[in-house]
């Protein structure tokens, strides 16, 4: 066999990232960074909890939402965050934009990068075109989830939810459990996880955990039973739209259910449920489940407007950040 | 075979170079001299220049986007494309639109070959009507009015049964078939090669699996009927395997290897680069020193580009929304020479040889050569030139390169081809 690795060349290496900050994958994060941002997003928890609840932080600036894909609580979220900052807020959906006339997504984001946003926080069903909002507008991107590859503030907002319920992040054992192959909050989260110490495994039917997964530093189980050792159970949505017509991943949704299913019989007392949403009740989650006590989900939603804010403020502010509320001037 | 225009010959001297010809086993300074398109003399000469003097390229596996696509390339720019990367003859794939599946449609291409094509051209023609896989072309007809082989190229022959007959019938036919592997329910939704990056990426996966069963059903076939049958762009390890063993056991196939696949594997494809897009996908570090291993052992008998042109527009979108294909005319000796040869991978001779003989042998062509009394295909070669390849640095029509930016060692001053020198740099 020829000996190849000395031929990697560091000329044919990706190209180096631009200095101007993005928010596109934990990949990109040290330990350094989630920690800087979990504790920016608990200052702005504690302002949250006044009368009055918007900051004057990002006045002046522009955030542009742009959502090729369906969303509720994650454009929602972005949208109410930069409100919260006082920043101008201009939300664009695909449905009713010239996307439906046939326009590129790249001369859609020409048109939003003439309007020089501070921030464009893109969603999109294809991998990169967060990268490609980075390439044509000049301003700071965030990824709300490009198709199956990564949605970064889904995985900090459940970092900063378990930190928060559970007092850290390190040593804990977490069980995904689920479609992870159509799933971009799973590799967010199993990133992110894994750079903070937790122990993470992957539940789900064969043909739904990517072959080599295992590479990204995590544990894969074919079998439900092996989520009841586990911390907390995080479960997956099916991603039936995601799915290519006939490629029989499962036989069929009921199949998934009776197997794969995150019902009350299957977790222990104490465990903790987390569903990034939306839910299929009934399918991957038993409603029981969803609405026990134990069950995160609705903390995670709240832990999406701070962690949101953080993330804006933080690109917005470059460098360390260390804010104390009481310096924060309150919009009266 | 060949078609291009028919130009002046050209006469021309190169007084103290280093020829390497594979052909004959030469590598020594010598004077070469052309008179009218034909080499009339070779000499010894005392103190080179250290320039490289080989029998020029021939590359099996070209887009030329003809006809159909003239703003991606046409068979001007494409033949002048070749003549920078060192090329004397190319071969030119079918699935056009139209696609090359009748002799009339044959035979207007030629005509515009006549007229445009810098370097000479071969035509392969569809093994099935419009490439779907139904029916026969008219093999007989398509091989008299000039055919250089058949393919369906693009996509596979799916039915076995299809693929056994126009087997069959090439034996009447008298041309090889050369064939895309790629099994397509395995294949399906794939934009990466299924491994470590796809799955830390999200890609739908293409497996590797899925061009070696295809291999080894289509190296069955061709044992079977005891046809000669060529494997186009082999990727993966296993592939590789399935032709070492077809062949040890006596069957007449042959397999190529694109300079990409060679040089780069699936990390470049963390780049999210729509310019490291290419069907098959770029694979595993194992696959790719398996196809080393073949180019140098000779199993693997050819290196051809797959130059596939895209417009601009049609790459400036999210990796998945892009098309498969990479251009690689201009850039394939270069790369190769920096990639492979100059970190001693691979001797310069064995890489010439995989360029030119190797190519012209699978498809019946005269394979160049350093003779007196053979017609001049010449490529002249500067070893140590460094170059940046950029977007102005292309004579084809596109620039979906995936060594943009980058910088090459050894760099081709001058080409001629059938006698006409068609480059110089």
């Amino acid at each position: 066999m020829a000996d190849v690795r000395p031929l990697l060349r560091s000329e044919l290496l990706p190209p180096k990232p631009p200095a101007r900050r993005h928010m596109i994958s934990i990949a990109d994060l040290e330990r350094e960074d989630v920690e800087r941002l979990l504790a920016l997003a608990r200052t702005f928890a504690r302002s949250l909890e006044r009368d009055v609840k918007k900051l004057p932080t990002l006045r002046g600036r522009t955030v542009v939402n742009l959502f090729f894909e369906a969303s509720t609580r994650t454009s929602s979220s972005f949208e109410l965050a930069a409100k919260r900052l006082s920043a101008d807020v201009m939300s664009i959906k695909s449905s009713g934009s010239a996307v439906e006339k046939g326009e590129s997504l790249k001369d859609t984001l020409l048109t939003i990068g003439a309007y020089d946003p501070d921030v464009v926080v893109i969603r999109h069903a294809h991998i990169g075109a967060p990268h490609l909002a980075a390439r044509y507008t000049p301003a700071h991107v965030v990824n709300a989830g490009d198709g199956k590859h990564q949605h970064p503030t889904q995985a900090l907002l459940d970092l900063y939810t378990l930190d928060e319920e559970l007092g850290g992040i390190e040593g804990l054992h977490v069980a995904i459990v689920g479609d992870v192959l159509h799933s971009r909050v799973a590799r967010s989260n199993i990133q992110a996880l894994v750079l903070m110490g937790a122990r993470v495994t992957l539940v789900g039917p064969p043909p739904l955990i990517p072959r080599g997964i295992e590479a990204m530093g995590c544990e894969v189980s074919y079998d439900i039973g092996d989520v009841k050792a586990a911390d907390v159970v995080y479960v997956l949505r099916m991603q039936r739209e995601r799915m290519l017509e006939g490629a029989n991943y499962v036989p069929s949704l009921r199949e998934y259910t009776a197997q794969w299913g995150v019902t009350p019989e299957r977790i222990r007392p104490g465990q903790r449920i987390m569903h990034p949403g939306p839910m299929n009740r009934g399918v991957e989650i038993d409603p029981a489940v969803a609405d026990a006590a134990d069950s995160l989900v609705e903390r995670q939603v709240r832990s999406g407007l701070v962690v949101r804010m953080a993330v804006l403020y933080d690109l917005l502010t470059q460098g360390p950040v260390e804010v104390k509320v009481a310096e924060i001037e309150e919009v009266a | 075979m060949l078609f291009g225009k028919n130009g002046r010959q050209d006469s021309l001297t190169f007084e103290g170079v280093r020829v390497v010809d594979p052909t004959q086993g030469i590598d020594e300074t010598l004077t070469v001299t052309v008179e009218r398109g034909l080499i009339v003399s070779v000499e010894t000469a005392a103190g080179g220049n250290g320039k490289v003097l080989a029998p020029a390229f021939v590359d099996p596996h070209v887009h030329l986007r003809t006809p159909g696509r003239e703003d991606e390339e046409d068979l001007g720019s494409g033949t002048r494309a070749a003549a920078a990367g060192g090329y004397c003859a190319i071969l030119a794939m079918p699935n056009t639109e139209p696609v090359v599946d009748s002799a009339a449609v044959l035979g207007a291409l030629i005509e515009r070959a006549q007229a445009e094509a810098e370097v000479p051209i071969g035509f392969l023609a569809a093994i099935t009507k419009a490439q779907q896989g139904g029916e026969l072309t008219e093999m007989v007809e398509l091989a008299e009015r000039g055919a250089a082989g058949f393919t369906d190229d693009g996509r596979p022959v799916v039915a076995p049964g299809l693929l056994r007959r126009a087997l069959q019938y090439t034996a009447a036919a008298n041309r090889p078939i050369a064939v895309h592997c790629e099994e397509p329910t395995l294949s399906r939704g794939g934009h990466a090669h299924e491994g470590l990056v796809s799955a830390e990426l999200g890609f739908g996966g293409y497996p590797s699996v899925a061009e070696s069963v295809m291999v080894e059903r289509d190296l069955a076939l061709a044992a079977y009927e005891e046809r000669p049958l060529h494997l186009l762009h082999l990727s993966a390890r296993e592939s590789v395997d399935a032709l070492r063993r077809a062949r040890a056991a006596g069957v007449h196939a042959t397999g190529e290897a694109t300079p990409h696949h060679l040089c780069l594997t699936e990390d470049a494809v963390r780049s999210l680069d729509p310019n490291v897009k290419m069907n098959p996908p770029l694979r595993a570090d194992k696959d790719r020193a398996a196809l080393i291993e073949a180019l140098r052992d000779g199993t693997i008998e050819a290196v051809a580009t797959d130059h596939a042109p895209h417009a601009r527009y049609e790459k400036e979108v999210p990796f998945e929304e892009a098309p498969f294909g990479v251009t690689g005319l201009e850039t394939a000796f270069s790369a190769l020479h920096t990639q492979l040869v100059e970190p001693g991978v691979l001797p310069l001779a064995t890489l010439l040889e995989r360029m030119s003989a190797g190519p012209a042998r699978i498809y019946g062509l005269e394979p160049p050569t350093i003779k007196v009394g053979a017609p001049a295909n010449l490529v002249l070669i500067d070893l140590e030139a460094a170059w940046h390849v950029d977007e102005g640095s292309f004579k084809s029509k596109s620039a979906n390169s995936w060594l943009l930016g980058t910088k090459l060692h050894g760099r081709v001053l001058r080409t001629v081809a059938a006698g006409k020198l068609v480059y110089s740099a």
